[in-house]
């Protein structure tokens, strides 16, 4: 063993790796109390379940609720994993890295959870299955199947493949103490990674093609979902802007998201040499850019059709600007546009906490508008009756709820299995921090010193 | 189908809920808050106000067909859209897709009379209605198949409903056969929302000169249809809390 000072290398390792080995009470807690909140949201299923969907507060007027607007909401969620990793990965931009792996796992989990939303707010789940054995292709909820399971399919590998020279390296350094099961299950999902020039060069050029194909299955999967609303015959829905208005309300929100994960994670296992204050500034940035354009997007929505005042428009407009959801939508504007706009320019107040409770706002805010966007369409009514009401039952609060906590459970369970930034790749972005490499080790190293 | 809307007064007049609502629930035991065919009141330009029956318009570029994913709701032969509550999978996207907000969906297990266990349930007869599935007016086919008019048709009382057959181009109210062609041109027939697209099988027959409607002073009220087998329509003693508190 060559004797010398703990290096950037170790450091890093340690930093990243040290919270799989020990686990503080805090964290049995947490996981407790997520699970908990869970198996009352199961709870809640199970009584919809058994009484029908009288239980929660849609009827035949507005028939879409909280679980559709969960569902685009936790899509949105998803893009965070796609814009920070794969778009900054193609544009080669080299801060990304101590970020890129969270941002996957936020994309994963949430696909996850949204995913399960619409099966959630589905009359007969006992027929889901139908789907596949009689489904339809002029269905804009087939495409939607098909895109999701394709997106869901091409982040998991995408948050795979960064992962095995990590894998490698759990292999190689937690093996001793750690039990059987757990070498055996590192080993086999590092597939023999030895970190050879040609593994290497194999796994670059795998990772590359995968980031190139999952940025349109992202942009499809939010216009897809879009299309859900955009297909019908219905006042505020019948817009072709909203493709572009899904994709870029859900890259802010993704976006939003990720800062507030990586506040978290900074905070929780010590990050802060690797996520720095510029992490912070730049996707603060790119929040703020995504954030004016999504206030153009709905300037020009609700322009356009302000304007012309087509009768059920304008009576939507009504229902939104000063009728019943008029809080709702003006809240929009307050906690999702003015006063993180105002966080984020303003540079009196300490960086790190301005962003992450704007980014919270934000997340809020958008969870809003995609309420805004399900329910009050669905109150105009269509032909000469009441306006439509609608209330959402302690069963649909249960089980968003356990949404939330299914998607922070996935994330706490994740945080635990494998390093949740990428060491290998901070490595080699920092190279230059450890010129005198050791020649003798094996595995990770081995392959650091080839570089 | 046509509907001749100078002749429909809502009832208002027998001071009876409107027969063709409310022969349709007896018929069909459709569960408590669901009309098939509803009689809407909409205004008049000069302050007065007209009824408006409006079945399923069983629509030839039907949106609810195109957006169903399992093709549980489909055209028959005869173009009457059918849905079968065997495969719904209650994803609601037809619901989403209607532009005359004709589709319910049974939120629960309906409350039904002991009579609609007699029923042999099909498509064409959607009795008793089935759990978590969409549901909506299908032109009594049942009956045409044996050339009886749809119940509303029957029970109403100013023969406002003519059931036609577009390719023998008649219609019958009951009372009188009529060409069905000429029948349309002659009255100014359209069809709601023409311009969406979606061509409705229904048409409706303006007023022509004569008095139509009724006047905007009238007192006499539009009586809601009544489910004389009462209960809340669907078992809702799920209350707002778990805890089981009652809504109102």
């Amino acid at each position: 063993m060559i004797q010398r000072k703990p290096g950037y290398i170790e450091r890093l390792e340690s930093t990243a790796l040290g919270p799989l080995n020990t686990t503080g009470r805090n964290y049995y807690l947490f996981i407790l109390l997520l699970s908990a909140v869970l198996m009352w949201g199961v709870y809640a299923y199970f009584v919809q379940v058994y009484y029908g969907l009288v239980s929660t507060g849609m009827r035949d007027m507005v028939f879409w609720g909280l679980y559709i607007a969960n569902f685009v909401f936790f899509l949105g969620i998803a893009m965070a994993g796609t814009v920070i990793s794969a778009v900054l990965r193609v544009t080669r931009a080299g801060w990304r890295t101590p970020i890129t792996r969270m941002a996957e796992i936020v994309t994963v989990s949430a696909l996850m959870v949204g995913a399960l939303m619409p099966i959630v707010d589905l009359g007969r789940p006992d027929r889901v299955w139908h789907i596949i054995a009689y489904g339809r292709f002029q269905s804009a909820i087939m495409w939607d199947v098909i895109v999701i399971t394709t997106y869901l399919a091409g982040s998991l590998i995408y948050l795979y493949l960064p992962l095995i020279p990590d894998f490698a390296l759990m292999r190689d350094r937690l093996s001793r103490g750690a039990s059987t099961l757990k070498r055996t299950v590192y080993t086999l999902l590092a597939i023999g990674w030895r970190g050879t020039a040609d593994q290497h060069h194999r796994l670059e050029k795998a990772i590359s093609i995968t980031s190139i194909a999952i940025i349109p299955m992202a942009a499809l999967t939010h216009t897809v979902a879009s299309f859900i609303f955009s297909w019908m015959l219905r006042p505020g829905w019948d817009s072709t802007i909203y493709g572009i208005y899904f994709i870029i309300g859900a890259i802010f929100s993704g976006i939003a998201s990720i800062l507030i994960v990586m506040a978290v994670f900074r905070k929780l296992f010590h990050l802060e040499e690797y996520i720095t204050e510029k992490h912070f500034r730049y996707l603060s940035y790119l929040l703020l850019s995504m954030m004016l354009i999504y206030l153009y997007l709905i300037m020009t929505e609700y322009l356009t059709i302000g304007y012309k005042l087509e009768g059920e428009e304008k009576h939507l407009l009504e229902l939104l600007f000063i009728g019943k959801n008029a809080p709702w939508f003006w809240l929009f504007f307050i906690s999702g546009m003015l006063v993180p706009g105002f966080l984020i320019l303003f540079p009196r107040l300490p960086l790190v906490p301005r962003i992450v409770v704007a980014s919270v706002l934000v997340n809020f805010a958008m969870w809003l508008t995609r309420f805004t966007i399900v329910v009050p369409t669905l109150q105009v009514p269509l032909m000469p009756a009441a306006v439509g009401t609608y209330s959402a039952t302690w069963v649909e609060w249960s089980i968003t709820a356990a949404g939330f906590a299914g998607f922070m459970l996935i994330f706490a369970v994740a945080a635990k299995l494998v390093p949740i930034v990428s060491v290998w790749e901070i490595a080699e972005e920092n190279k230059e921090h450890e010129p005198e490499m050791p020649e003798t080790r094996t595995g990770f190293m081995e392959r650091s010193s080839l570089r | 189908m046509v509907i001749d809307l100078k002749r429909c007064d809502g009832c208002v007049g027998l001071g009876l809920p409107p027969q063709c609502t409310q022969s349709c629930i007896n018929g069909h035991f459709s569960p408590k808050g669901q009309q098939w065919i509803e009689v809407f009141q909409d205004k008049l330009p000069g302050g007065g106000s007209y009824f408006l029956p409006t079945p399923c318009f069983q629509c030839e570029n039907a949106p609810c067909v195109n957006v169903c994913p399992v093709g549980a709701t489909y055209h028959t032969e005869d173009g009457v859209v059918l849905i079968d509550h065997h495969r719904c999978i209650g994803c609601r996207m037809c619901m989403a897709a209607c532009p005359y907000q004709r589709r319910f969906f049974n939120w629960a297990t309906p409350e039904v009379p002991p009579e609609a266990a007699f029923a042999e349930y099909s498509p064409e007869y959607p009795v008793p209605a089935v759990k978590g599935t969409v549901i909506k007016c299908m032109f009594c086919v049942h009956f045409l198949r044996d050339g009886r008019l749809p119940y509303c048709v029957l029970a109403c009382p100013r023969k406002v409903l003519y059931m036609a057959d577009l390719v023998e181009d008649i219609a019958s109210n009951g009372r009188e056969i009529v060409k069905l062609s000429s029948f349309l041109d002659n009255n100014n027939a359209y069809r709601y929302k023409e311009e969406l697209g979606t061509q409705p099988r229904v048409w409706f027959l303006p007023g022509h000169g004569q008095e139509f409607g009724r006047k905007s002073g009238d007192p006499r009220p539009l009586y809601p249809p009544v489910w004389n087998w009462g209960g809340e329509g669907f078992d809702r003693s799920i209350g707002i809390w778990p805890w089981g508190e009652k809504p109102e």
